[in-house]
């Protein structure tokens, strides 16, 4: 019985891995050159900054929250990072560190609001994202490029890994993060409590569990997840600009709910998430191997997955339920 | 008790016009030009018709536990299917006109039915169901489209966001209609309170005799036609149609308006004239921002300021913090949450 249970909440992940798996095997038949290593490894080039925002979104879904000031943090921490290296001139060992801050600390302050004047997490990450996205622009509403040795560096460095593959840094930074989450969400203190905390708030809080600092926390690091990714975006563009990520929030939604966390909370895992990010990492990758699909194809795609995993969802939520029924009746 | 829900974002909303006044003498003046009524004032009616519209769809939403994020999307649905369909008219012919209003309430229709379905009858949590059309509807915006921005020659079209009736912009005609209807509903018949009875608690509702699930239907229903006919409106007063941006962060606006109004995101209680000066609120601070030459950059940071404000002002938590502060106000506090 309790085998079965764990099944039932696996399905997604498990489900999410074979449409990856089934996605890339329609590629290669498809195309020529799509099935090689690069083009994996690509994946999380182009996508690592999606990787840390994921992770820091699962954990706040997870707890049955929201936080859509993501993008607009990605926006305003690129162009944090661009004006304090090209208008102030400031080294990197000042810039990475200040520009991380942004994040964290905007974070911090929408998970005190969320706790402490028990308002909606999705009111307030509004009023983030409009204040995140506001303020990129009150330091320039045009594009600042960058151009300094370390921002390069961090660019253009590949990392061979054999057979001619190579990966970035940024990759690297992401597979850190992701590491690091994983550790977190299920071999600590802290990320049970996460997971008390989006299974039932009032059982968590009468279990005596730090919930007010819980969901501090967990608004601060997705604020610090943002922050991060937006410095890899800035590594990925070598730029700064208000309009960065326009939107992005809806991606990282999307992977984390396309990686089998269930929405109410409470259930689902860091890993999933990665893979809900390279699924929409394929689905761009087919469509330009593909060549004659336009890209609005992409944001249709995404909505059907969407759709497939939801309803997917509410199947296992309402069988576990009729499973509990069952037997609390006999 | 209306008043007291009311009295702080009418408070909000003349301090922002008084602002103006003193920027601009001329800014509360009315004057008949080109044969039409013209001023700051019907300026921002003019402009805010459609948010207006689409935040008293929302309004209904959100009184039923719900969100719709979906309205953006369905705003450059709209105004893509109404541009298509009067792309090859031309002359007086009044046929393309009634023929893109009728495919524009179709489809929007065709948007509430497919969120409400998603909600009520396979019951996926609100954000998430309509979230999909929020991502997808744009893509199928730009597919009616084929990713350019439809330009319209047919001026019959031009009329319902850009037009003039008895001297005053029509779109004004259409959102006060809208009003009315909604509020003769929801205040005159029982929809009104099965809408809010559905919101508090849609289990027991149920239990009562009330068809929880036609009442979330209908609700997204309306709340797709009304950002249906918000698209046409901005559509038909650009004369043109743009799949990508059309609409964009309407959704947001909307539910700002709807939470600065005084309805709950908790669901249960709406007021539908707080709604409409909440959409009112925000376009005047979107024209003050503009015509007393601020960078409009600044906008998003006003606006982020201004929600925090409202949100805090309406949370319980911050109101005893208040009252703590200030002890002899606490009298004024005791009548809360009866209101109906």
């Amino acid at each position: 019985m309790n085998k079965l249970h764990l099944d039932s909440k696996q399905l997604p992940l498990i489900a999410t891995i074979s449409l990856f798996i089934l996605m890339y095997l329609f590629g290669s038949l498809r195309y020529t050159g799509f099935f090689s290593t690069q083009v994996f490894l690509n994946l999380f080039i182009d996508n690592a900054f999606l990787i840390v925002v994921a992770v820091g979104m699962t954990f706040v879904i997870l707890s049955g929250g929201i936080d859509l000031s993501v993008g607009s943090v990605i926006a305003l921490t690129s162009m944090v990072a661009a004006s304090l290296t090209m208008n102030a001139q400031l080294s990197p060992w000042l810039v990475v560190p200040i520009s991380l801050l942004v994040g964290t600390i905007l974070g911090f302050g929408m998970g005190c609001l969320i706790h402490f004047f028990n308002l909606q997490p999705f009111i307030v990450t509004l009023a983030g994202m409009f204040l995140a996205r506001g303020l990129s622009y009150l330091i320039s509403v045009e594009t600042i490029s960058i151009d300094s040795p370390f921002f390069s560096f961090m660019a253009s460095t590949r990392i061979p890994i054999g057979g001619g593959n190579f990966i970035s840094i940024s990759v690297i930074i992401a597979l850190i993060v992701v590491l690091a989450a994983i550790y977190i969400a299920h071999f600590s203190k802290y990320g049970r409590n996460i997971y008390a905390i989006g299974g039932n708030e009032q059982s968590a809080l009468l279990m005596g569990l730090p919930v007010g600092r819980t969901k501090i926390m967990i608004y601060t690091v997705s604020g610090f997840c943002a922050s991060l990714a937006g410095l890899i975006f800035t590594f990925y563009m070598l730029s700064g600009y208000g309009l960065h990520a326009n939107g992005l929030e809806l991606d990282t939604i999307a992977a984390v709910v396309i990686g089998g966390t269930l929405l109410t909370g409470g259930a689902g895992y860091v890993a999933g998430s990665v893979v809900g990010v390279l699924i929409l990492g394929i689905i761009q990758t087919v469509i330009v191997f593909e060549g004659t699909l336009s890209s609005w194809w992409t944001k249709i795609a995404i909505g059907v997955l969407l759709l497939l995993f939801i309803v997917l969802q509410r199947v296992i939520v309402i069988r576990s339920k009729t499973n509990k029924s069952a037997v609390t009746t006999h | 008790m209306m008043k007291s829900k009311l009295f702080w974002p009418i408070i909000v909303l003349v301090l922002i016009l008084l602002i103006n006044l003193f920027f601009d003498k001329s800014f509360f003046s009315i004057e008949v030009r080109n044969g039409h009524l013209a001023g700051s004032l019907i300026d921002i009616l003019n402009r805010g018709a459609p948010l207006i519209l689409i935040s008293i769809g929302m309004t209904l939403v959100i009184a039923t536990k719900g969100i719709d994020l979906g309205v953006g999307s369905v705003i450059a649905m709209a105004g893509a299917v109404g541009a298509m369909t009067v792309s090859g008219a031309s002359g007086d012919s009044l046929v393309p006109l009634f023929m893109a209003i009728a495919f524009v309430i179709g489809i929007s229709l065709l948007t509430g039915v497919w969120n409400g379905v998603l909600v009520s009858h396979i019951g996926v949590q609100p954000i998430v169901a309509t979230l999909i059309l929020m991502v997808a509807g744009r893509g199928v915006a730009q597919l009616i489209t084929d990713g350019q921005i439809m330009t319209v020659y047919y001026d019959p079209y031009t009329f319902i966001g850009g037009g003039y009736l008895f001297m005053i912009p029509f779109s004004i005609f259409i959102v006060a209609a809208v009003l009315a209807i909604a509020s003769f509903l929801t205040r005159k018949t029982a929809i009104g309170l099965f809408i809010e009875s559905v919101g508090a608690n849609p289990e027991a509702s149920r239990l009562s005799g009330i068809n929880s699930k036609n009442i979330l239907l209908m609700v997204y229903m309306f709340s797709g036609l009304c950002a249906g006919i918000a698209g046409l409106i901005l559509s038909s007063n650009v004369a043109s149609a743009d799949g990508n941006n059309a609409g964009l962060w309407y959704e947001l606006d909307a539910i700002l308006a709807v939470v600065i109004g005084g309805t709950s995101l908790n669901g249960g209680r709406f007021y539908l004239m707080g709604t409409v000066i909440g959409a009112l609120i925000i376009q005047s601070l979107t024209t003050t921002i503009y015509s007393i030459g601020i960078a409009p950059e600044i906008n998003l940071v006003v606006k982020a300021v201004v929600v925090l404000i409202v949100c805090l002002l309406q949370s319980p938590e911050f109101r005893k913090k208040l009252t703590n502060y200030f002890p002899a106000r606490k009298t004024a506090k005791k009548s809360e949450g009866v209101t109906l």
